[in-house]
């Protein structure tokens, strides 16, 4: 046996406390025992226990009370309830309020053992299920992002495919279903993996900005260009740069950008000394791009340079499968950077969240989930975390009866900053996006407080 | 059979332990008898095993066919539920000597710090059936009976021979 399986035994009559524990001691176990429920509470802190023997009638705190404190903390702890005095009603009280077991005293030595024994086989199981799911879930994982969907397995393989040339790939899909990542897995299966990866959101920045964080700038090249300063592209040498948004970048930047492409060079500003570049360039919009060729807004020939490999992501509500695999892993991540130790989402909560439409995608599922971890004052997640974010989002967004995607995301965006008094910077965290695509929004549903 | 190789002694039969009588449970209460073992356990022996006829029990069981002290000096077994008679049967000398045999064993296993084991063959697994106690040996697994003989010397060498 690799450890003793640990049982607390609480009861108020000391000979049940000595009998018993040296019974189970002579079984192999480890005992606690207890005299009372205060103290039970505090060794329960201190310790990991596998199973809880508790008498049923006890002077301050009885069984039942007891339990019901324990289940708050621990709700999966095995508790076999004991008293001397059996009658159904409590029997059946205790079984409802989650006792695994209620054996009457004096025990049945072989009752004893076999209900002990089926506890500890159970929890082996348990513990074995949650082994596997997350080797299960290894195998649906392709570098940081995990799917069991059929079209996110062939974006895998395609990855894997296009990673080993240098073609430039145009990655697509809405907001917060991961286009960074896939660019990211695209850059470690890549014979580039050991250079750096630079990604660049191209819709935060301003145009002259934009264009010296790309290209960089000679000393003196414009007011406050103190020393010269090297572009991303040029640190991205021999590696991959990552332009994000990039529907949203200006008219001539968007011709430098194709000069680069074309030439492989790229020219400082304040400079006229072309510079050779060996990098790959992975874009991502969650624009249509083919509409703003249309509207005029986006350059034929550099949308042509760029489209070589198109990679579509699909929204999260065309993959409901992946929901509760999603959250399976933030969970861990979350538990992990908190400290925390939630196991699960409890069932009605699940169902809320396979519902609900996810606008917001992935990053959304995330910030709910970090939420929730976080709020949780067990080790499950239940409608009480899950509610306030989802439930109010879901009842606002279905109010409309227009379901495309642009009204699905204003009536989202509006709803999160109403519950959000407006604050920008935490409306723009819970949305996952920043602080000027916000405003954007903001501006272009013509979303206003008063009105809200 | 490779068990316990040390001499056996066999003290007086003693008085029916009445002062461990549960009239309300018409048992005796095997760690009352228990504590008299241990008081009466001399310093000339390593271990001192008691075995009656009467039915035992603790408090928390129904009934019990032995108790020791885990690691310690005494241990007691009962025949009461042994005995093919208690179940209504024809009597079986030879079969409740084997029994007997076992559950002396397995508390003395008990007081030389065993727990109780997984094999089906093993002495020290649990039995608190008839049944249980005629489907193992009399015997200790390998792993008990490397963990016993370590012990008895352990506890050779404290008494000094």
């Amino acid at each position: 046996m690799a450890s003793k399986p640990s049982i607390m035994i609480v009861d108020d009559e000391e000979i049940v406390r000595t009998s018993l524990s040296s019974w189970l001691l002579e079984d192999g176990y480890e005992v606690t025992t207890c005299e009372g429920g205060k103290p039970a509470l505090e060794a329960l802190g201190n310790k990991h226990y596998d199973l809880m023997l508790v008498d049923l009638k006890m002077p301050e705190m009885d069984g039942l009370e007891l339990m019901r404190e324990v289940k708050k903390s621990w709700p999966d702890m095995p508790i076999i309830i004991m008293t001397a005095y059996a009658t159904v009603d409590t029997a059946v009280k205790a079984i409802k309020e989650g006792a695994y077991d209620y054996l009457m005293k004096p025990f049945d030595p072989e009752e004893i053992s076999l209900t002990i024994r089926k506890i500890m086989k159970q929890q082996m199981l348990e513990q074995e299920n949650v082994f596997l799911r997350k080797e299960l879930a290894k195998q649906f994982q392709f570098h940081q992002l995990y799917s069991k969907n059929k079209k996110m397995q062939e974006i895998f393989e395609l990855i894997k495919t296009v990673a080993k040339t240098d073609v430039t790939v145009l990655i697509h899909g809405e907001t917060g279903t991961g286009k960074e990542l896939i660019a990211r897995a695209i850059h470690a299966e890549s014979l580039r993996k050991d250079r750096p990866f630079i990604p660049v959101s191209c819709a935060s920045l301003t145009e002259t900005l934009l264009e010296s964080e790309l290209f960089g700038h000679e000393k003196g090249s414009f007011t406050g260009a103190s020393n010269m300063v090297k572009g991303m592209f040029e640190m991205a040498d021999r590696g991959t740069i990552f332009l994000d948004e990039i529907g949203d970048i200006s008219p001539k930047l968007q011709m430098d950008l194709l000069r680069v492409l074309e030439t492989k060079e790229i020219v400082r500003i304040g400079s006229t000394l072309p510079i050779p570049v060996d990098v790959r360039v992975i874009a991502a919009t969650n624009k249509d791009l083919g509409k703003a060729i249309d509207a005029g807004t986006f350059r034929e020939d550099l949308y042509y340079r760029l489209n070589v490999i198109t990679i579509d992501i699909p929204p999260l509500r065309e993959k409901p499968e992946d929901i509760p695999l999603l959250i399976d892993q933030l969970i861990e991540k979350v538990n992990i950077e908190t400290g925390k130790s939630v196991k699960r989402v409890s069932e009605d909560a699940m169902a809320l969240l396979m519902q609900y439409r996810w606008p917001g995608n992935i990053r959304e599922l995330k910030n709910v989930i970090e939420r929730s971890v976080v709020l949780a004052k067990e080790d499950l997640i239940t409608l009480n975390e899950i509610g306030p974010c989802v439930g109010r989002i879901a009842r606002d967004t279905a109010v409309t009866g227009d379901m495309s995607l642009e009204a699905m995301e204003r009536s989202h965006v509006a709803a999160v900053l109403k519950q959000n008094n407006w604050n920008i910077s935490t409306t723009a965290q819970v949305l996952g996006i920043d602080r000027t695509t916000l405003y954007k929004k903001i501006k272009k549903y013509n979303l206003e407080q008063d009105k809200q | 059979m490779d068990t316990i190789h040390i001499p056996v002694r066999v003290l007086p039969q003693r008085e029916s332990p009445v002062y461990a009588f549960d009239p309300d449970r018409k048992q005796y209460y095997s760690t009352k008898i228990l504590r008299f073992i241990v008081n009466s356990h001399g310093d000339d022996a390593l271990r001192t095993i008691g075995i009656t006829g009467v039915d035992l029990f603790i408090p928390i069981l129904t009934y019990v066919f032995g108790e020791a002290q885990l690691d310690g000096k005494a241990a007691i077994v009962s025949g009461a539920r042994l005995r093919q008679e208690y179940y209504g049967l024809k009597p079986d000398r030879r079969l409740y000597v084997e029994r007997l045999f076992k559950e002396v064993m397995h508390e003395l296993g008990h007081t030389f710090g065993l727990t109780h084991c997984e094999l089906d063959n093993c002495v020290m697994r649990l039995s608190n059936t008839v049944a249980g106690v005629d489907k193992k040996t009399a015997d200790f697994c390998r792993n008990h009976q490397d963990q016993l003989d370590k012990k008895i010397k352990e506890v050779e060498r404290a008494y000094g021979k």
